[in-house]
């Protein structure tokens, strides 16, 4: 039988009633992200008046790093948390003896993260708008694919943070944040690849979101949309796609095989 | 005429501990059959391997005459399962948790299901109760309802009576025992509770260092190890008596 929308759906369902049913979940959607954007949006404008003649208004690319970063993140949390979730409440067993694909449930998890990262992203663009006269949209169509690559990066990272939750317990469920940090340095968010030192600079460009941070800031600069970068990201997230696949299957594997599966559910 | 289960020798090792040495058994169709054993006799572990949550080492488990591991989809759309250790999520509300795992299972028009079934376990007042807030009774009989949303023509419970007072465990027991009466419902029961077992299961298979050690009815067993009660003949393994008599 193929795969399921109707099953995916139905787990969707189950986060949906969560969110709706506990407005203060969306306290962790909004309240973490307008503050890193309040920090970040008055330090360009601080920025911005230092000097006889200020930094260039390109400075703002603080706010859209900001905000494209969240884009991963929360894609990333959608994933990881949803997870977690499960292992919280003791539900992940029945999710597990349920007609369940594993794919089913990890499409089911991204989902989640889309959803999350719609909820963010209108919060974040309309604060920086109002606040910064930062338009996000002014990125052009470009955006859509930018924020694309961004998406499916946290996919990715989400199914290496649970691939390693179920290895390894709860007792590693802060992985489910802290993953996405790792590279975080490396993913030239705020600065560019060049600052890099030279031997950490290959790292970063195997990376499918630094061309998208290093997209938009030469977007923002004035240059052409670098359509080859995007096509770069849209490549480098096959070959992570495809390692964060079978991480995570091998590891469903082992967990299987171990048994730790049903301790991680039943802790 | 086929088993509604097969497992057919069945061995677990994790690392240097065998968890299941060659267990085999079967359920018949309508039939209840107890999975008992001391702590550590294979139990949870054949329960984990039977649900697909744990592979084994060797051998295999046919389902409906499926391969689980070939069938797991198709299977587990016909199967439900109720344990005393998990929990549906505490967050939701009881009717959001049933609708969500009637979808989940395809029930054809989840609306009347659930109503049936608050209906028949006599949880109308819990349906919009907080189900992190139920009690151990409560909690129990809306897990019944979530494992019987499917219809399932096979339904594994683990310890379902665990932490239940005698009048709701005593419930719990009439209501399996209707239904298997009534849908011809076939039943895999673990417990510690040897009154559930003489209760409800037509037939038991006593595990005991991963391996069966007796099976027939209760009182069979009873007799055959010339015991007064099933749970004597428990305390009589569990405290190595048995092994001194031999097996038969």
């Amino acid at each position: 039988m193929p795969f399921s929308c109707n099953t995916v759906g139905a787990l969707v369902l189950r986060y949906v009633f969560l969110y709706t049913r506990h407005p203060v979940r969306f306290v962790e959607l909004i309240f973490w992200p307008l503050v890193d954007l309040l920090v970040w949006g008055f330090l360009t404008i601080y920025l911005q008046k230092q000097g006889p003649a200020g930094l260039p208004s390109t400075i703002t690319f603080l706010i859209g790093g900001m905000i494209l970063w969240d884009v991963l993140f929360r894609s990333q949390q959608g994933v990881a948390i949803s997870f977690l979730e499960d292992v919280w409440t003791r539900n992940l067993l029945n999710v597990f003896v349920a007609p369940v694909r594993t794919i089913e449930y990890v499409a089911a998890t991204c989902l989640v993260g889309v959803l999350r990262v719609g909820v963010t992203l209108i919060v974040l663009t309309g604060v920086a708008a109002l606040a910064y006269h930062f338009h996000l949209a002014d990125l052009g169509i470009v955006l859509l694919p930018f924020l694309a690559n961004l998406m499916l990066f946290g996919w990715f990272l989400g199914m290496v943070s649970t691939a390693l939750i179920m290895r390894w317990g709860q007792a590693a469920e802060s992985l489910a944040w802290a993953v996405p940090f790792f590279i975080q340095p490396l993913a030239a968010v705020f600065y560019p690849v060049s600052v890099l030192p030279v031997w950490l600079q290959p790292i970063a460009n195997s990376l499918p979101c630094t061309p998208i941070f290093e997209g938009m800031r030469a977007v923002l600069a004035g240059h052409p949309v670098p359509w080859h970068q995007l096509g770069y990201a849209f490549t480098l997230n096959l070959v992570w796609g495809a390692l964060a696949a079978w991480f995570f299957a091998a590891n469903l594997r082992y967990v299987r095989k171990t048994g730790l599966l049903v301790k991680v559910a039943t802790q | 005429m086929t088993p509604i289960l097969e497992a057919d020798r069945l061995v677990k090792v994790f690392g240097a501990t065998s968890a299941l040495d060659g267990l085999s058994f079967t359920v018949a169709p309508g039939e209840s059959l107890g999975l008992l054993g001391v702590n550590g006799a294979g139990k949870t572990t054949a329960m984990n391997l039977l649900l697909g949550l744990t592979t084994p080492t060797s051998g295999t488990v046919r389902i409906f005459g499926l391969d689980l591991w070939k069938h797991r989809i198709e299977i587990l759309r016909q199967i439900n399962f109720s344990s005393a250790y998990t929990s549906l999520p505490s967050n939701l509300l009881v009717w959001q948790n049933l609708t969500v795992f009637a979808r989940l299972y395809r029930v054809p028009r989840p609306k009347q299901r659930i109503d049936a079934l608050i209906e028949l376990l006599d949880i109308s007042h819990l349906r919009k109760a907080v189900t992190g807030k139920l009690s151990a009774g409560e909690s129990t009989r809306v897990n019944l309802a979530k494992a019987l949303l499917n219809k399932p023509r096979l339904l594994l419970l683990d310890e379902p009576t665990a932490s239940l007072d005698p009048d709701i465990a005593d419930r719990v027991r009439k209501l399996l025992r209707h239904l298997q009466a009534q849908d011809g419902l076939s039943i895999l029961y673990t417990s510690h509770n040897m009154r559930d077992i003489e209760e409800v299961c037509d037939r038991l298979v006593f595990l005991h260092g991963g391996k069966v050690l007796t099976e027939g009815t209760p009182g069979e067993v009873q007799a055959r190890f010339n015991r007064t009660s099933l749970e004597d003949f428990f305390i009589g393994v569990a405290r190595g008596e048995i092994d001194a008599i031999g097996l038969p």
